[in-house]
């Protein structure tokens, strides 16, 4: 509609589905839609998505906060489960966002707040006396700020007496600079829910007993104290959800640096974002890290040892960008203009590369999340002399490195340059020689 | 017969060898007649296909070489995640992050290397990661002068604080001391009467946590230094540096210049030292695990005391529990960084890219380049090697790199003097640093502290520490006028 079409790419299209048996089934409106393939369609849609799994993950964090009131009204072993239950269910939205992360500078800035990790979990409430006493880098390694409301460090008296939304991301979040110093986000709700995991790369979550946020019958001490620091940081984590979604509506500021980059520049982001978070990222530091050492502190999601879910959503959220596509939690669709049609355009047999990249990726994942639910959580699965384990998470390296290269490759055929993929670091910085 | 008949094929094979590479010089001169062009090289590109051309700057320390496959490029990231990696004491639920110490300087590699850039000191606080004394005594039994004289130990440790003064200790344990640095100014007036302010250290020593030290003690303070461009480092060739060697001056030039020869912990022999302040280390790998095992107290491989570098006379601390124990398998040690995870450092460590240099076709940093030859500053800071032909890997071979050292020690004076030796480093030498990258100190570190204590806060500053056998340069730099000295820093700082 916006823009009318060459003859050739759309010769290519018809002769590309004539061999695509793809065409048949969830791409058999793709040839009539390819009017409204435009670069700046493909963009449009990528905020339309942002938009709908932001709010997704703003209306399963609310859920989430209700089964918290529920369980703090009464806290049963079986109310603090619909609360895990609740988180994880919470977690499957916000990690399909991710892919966001990478490349858009307002996503990245936030982010901290959200889903900041590894965190010095000995800074919020109790730990077990191996977590230790000090560390040269975190003064607040043991702050313990559940037990104190005046805690002195280095010298400072941090007033902690009410454990506010403020406090905590004002105050103590990242407090002294220090990264690991982590009071905020759905890693904080997570260790307050299950607890520290010490049963290494055996099977096992964290096991917090229902009683530490009991009033009659507290254990793990300053029970008020904890149910206070748990609805601060699920209200907070609303507020910061809400922030975000509405960062993608018109006049957002997401929206309005992504729009204000430009065609090249806008799928470039685009591009960038799907590359790193599959390849420096999540092939790299979350997963082959904790693969080669086997590591399980160098699980994302070790509290609740739900980090299989996390990585699969992840990769997820790659593949509905790519697709143009996203089906919220309560199964309604978002579709439209997607890259993989713009691919098709250019080169069809690229496309037809990529989806077979992001579909082995995706296979790779759930055999991953099979083991898990049969107890072999990615902690086990990474744990020496699980030969087995080791190559199915072997293979979900390979599998995300064989990605980043095709997506390398749909890099050139749009024309937009050398963008070199990468991890967290320095991803919104533009490339650009010295002289 | 047979026998025979090979050692002189052997023979036979070495005259054609070595008649090929004087033919292969003498091809080389005939190029370098006519083709002149032909070895012009990019001094942009300082660590050659080892350089990166990102543009932030701040980062500009920990990228990857462009050359990297796919695979090894995500072995970096692997390997950086370790340099970041925050160790644990042992016993904890993860046994591959555990055995931190007992005695510690720092938690993770990146505490100390920030950014992988130059170390930087917190005046304020009471011990510095960054910065921290090496101990030693001078030798005094006959045991001591056979141990030094075999070339197996650079120093004799401290007999109570061992190598180092680690100042930090496990849970109920007690630190070795702390360390703190204050300052006296020293005035040096340059020729156009402007005065600068020097900073002479003085280290006080508190809290001694395992009683007195040794009355006859000798301390060296030694600051991180950067990290970038090692893998270039180590693949110069050794032919290379002992070319440049002359230690007894034979060519009057006022600079000596001698490799240190230190102990190869692999090779089992006694090779010439490349890394440290003063050259103690023969490899990269080396390197990495000694400090590894000193500065953090991890065992591999290399170096698999678990207790780090705690000494017998510190019982409580050697008996600590240490994270070589498998829970799971009782009786079965382990060491705290497995060979997988310090061959990861290892690729690491080897494979920072050099940041490109910058601004070098305006005419202020020609200059500038021109004043740094004539002051003589390259004769220590030797400007360009082409790396050996042969390297582990193919990629570190024949690479025309800027490095600015001939990892040479010299010495330089007393003013910077540690008066300790370290293998056949004496207390008044030191290794030339690299300069390259040096330009982007500040971004990356945060702040400014050059030499191997950290003392000098500018790069005018640290070239008026310089002495000994650089005393004439630093003269002529003193002699400078305000303009042309600007030229000279200019170009260090597009380094």
């Amino acid at each position: 509609m916006r823009l009318s079409l060459p003859l050739k790419p759309l010769v290519g299209i018809s002769l590309a589905c004539t061999f695509l048996s793809a065409c048949n089934s969830i791409y058999s409106s793709g040839a009539s839609n390819t009017a409204d393939i435009s670069n700046s369609s493909v963009i449009d849609n990528y905020i339309h998505i942002a938009e709908a799994s932001y709010q997704d993950s703003l209306v399963t964090a609310k859920a989430l906060d209700t089964t918290i009131d529920v369980f703090l009204q009464s806290p049963t072993e079986e109310n603090l489960n619909l609360s895990k239950q609740a988180w994880v269910s919470a977690r499957a939205p916000y990690q399909q966002t991710e892919v966001y992360r990478f490349g858009n500078a307002a996503v990245d800035a936030w982010e901290g707040k959200v889903n900041a990790w590894p965190l010095d979990e000995g800074l919020i409430d109790y730990v077990a006396t191996a977590y230790g006493t000090e560390s040269d880098e975190n003064p607040f390694y043991n702050a313990n700020i559940i037990a104190n409301t005046n805690p002195t460090i280095g010298g400072e008296t941090v007033d902690a007496s009410n454990i506010s939304k403020s406090f905590l991301s004002d105050t103590l979040h990242e407090i002294d600079e220090v990264e690991s110093n982590v009071a905020t986000g759905y890693h904080v709700i997570e260790f307050l829910l299950w607890g520290q995991d010490l049963n290494g790369t055996n099977s096992g979550a964290g096991s917090r007993p229902a009683t530490d946020y009991s009033l009659s019958n507290c254990t793990g001490g300053n029970c008020e104290r904890r149910r206070e620091y748990l609805k601060s940081a699920t209200a907070l984590l609303i507020d910061d959800l809400q922030d975000m979604r509405n960062s993608w509506k018109i006049e957002g500021e997401a929206r309005k640096d992504l729009l204000a980059k430009g065609e090249k520049g806008g799928l470039t982001t685009i591009l960038t974002g799907m590359g790193s978070l599959a390849y420096g990222e999540l092939a790299g530091e979350r997963i082959k890290l904790g693969l080669m050492l086997h590591d399980p502190e160098e699980e994302h999601d070790c509290f609740s040892d739900n980090t299989h879910w996390s990585h699969f959503y992840d990769a997820k959220g790659i593949k509905n960008i790519y697709l143009g596509e996203y089906i919220n939690s309560s199964n309604v669709l978002t579709q439209g203009a997607n890259l993989s049609r713009l691919i098709r355009l250019a080169k069809p047999k690229l496309d037809e590369e990529m989806r077979t990249k992001l579909a082995s990726t995706e296979s790779a994942m759930q055999k991953m999340v099979d083991q898990a639910l049969k107890g072999n959580t990615f902690d086990v699965l990474i744990g020496e002399g699980n030969t087995e384990g080791n190559q199915i998470i072997k293979d979900i390296v390979d599998a995300l490195v064989d990605q980043a290269k095709t997506t390398e490759k749909l890099i050139n055929v749009l024309g937009l340059g050398n963008i070199e993929l990468e991890g967290s670091d320095s991803l919104d910085k533009p490339k650009s020689v010295f002289e | 017969m047979f026998f025979l008949a090979f050692s002189h094929l052997k023979q036979f094979l070495f005259l054609v060898l070595l008649m090929s590479y004087k033919f292969q010089n003498f091809l080389l001169i005939i190029m370098l007649v006519f083709c002149p062009s032909a070895v012009t090289s990019n001094e942009v590109l300082v660590g050659g296909s080892h350089t990166h051309q990102k543009s932030e700057k701040r980062l500009g320390f920990q990228h990857e070489s462009p050359v990297l496959s796919y695979e090894e490029k995500l072995d970096f990231k692997v390997g950086q995640a370790i340099f970041e990696k925050i160790w644990v004491f042992a016993p904890s639920s993860t046994t591959a992050s555990d055995g931190l110490g007992p005695l510690y300087n720092a938690r993770s590699c990146s505490r100390c290397h920030k950014g992988n850039g130059r170390g930087i000191i917190e005046i304020e606080k009471s011990s510095s990661p960054s910065l921290f004394l090496r101990l030693s005594i001078p030798p005094t039994t006959k045991r001591h002068h056979q141990q030094l004289t075999s070339g197996k130990i650079g120093f004799i440790p401290e007999p109570t604080y061992g190598n180092q003064l680690q100042t930090f200790a496990y849970p109920g344990g007690r630190a070795e001391g702390t360390l703190k640095v204050k300052y006296t100014e020293i005035s040096v007036e340059l020729s156009d009467k402007e005065e600068i302010k020097l900073q002479q250290p003085f280290y006080t020593i508190s809290d001694l946590g395992y009683g007195s030290l040794d009355k006859s003690f000798m301390f060296s303070p030694r600051i991180a230094p950067q990290m970038i461009g090692l893998g270039l480092l180590e693949a110069i060739d050794e032919l290379d540096l002992l070319a440049l060697a002359d230690p007894d001056d034979l060519n009057k030039d006022g600079i000596s210049g001698k490799v240190n020869i230190v102990w190869n912990e692999v090779a089992n022999n006694n090779s010439i030292g490349r890394f440290g302040w003063k050259a103690g280390s023969p490899t990269l790998e080396q390197q990495n695990n000694a400090a590894l095992n000193g500065d953090i107290g991890i065992s591999s491989w290399m170096f698999s005391d678990h207790a780090g570098d705690c000494t017998q006379m510190q019982s409580a601390c050697q008996q600590q529990t240490h994270g070589n124990k498998r829970r799971d398998k009782p009786g079965v040690n382990m060491l705290e960084a497995p060979k997988t995870m310090t061959d990861l450092l290892l690729h690491y460590t080897r494979f920072i890219a050099l940041p490109a240099a910058r601004n070098t076709k305006e005419t202020k940093r020609q200059k500038g380049q021109k004043i740094f030859k004539q002051a003589g500053c390259q004769k220590c800071h030797h400007a360009k090697f082409i790396t050996a032909k042969n390297t582990e890997h193919d990629s570190l071979a024949s690479q025309t790199i800027w490095p600015y050292t001939d990892l040479l020690l010299h010495d330089m004076g007393k003013g910077l003097a540690d008066n300790r030796q370290e293998f056949l480093a004496n207390g008044q030498e030191w290794r030339t640093p690299p300069l390259w990258g040096i330009g982007l100190t500040k971004l990356v570190s945060g702040d400014e502290f050059y030499l191997h204590d950290g003392r000098a806060r500018t790069l005018l500053e640290a070239i008026l520490w310089h002495g000994g056998e650089a005393e004439s340069s630093k003269q002529e730099v003193i002699n400078l006028n305000n303009a042309q000295r600007q030229q000279l820093i200019y170009f260090l700082e597009s380094l």
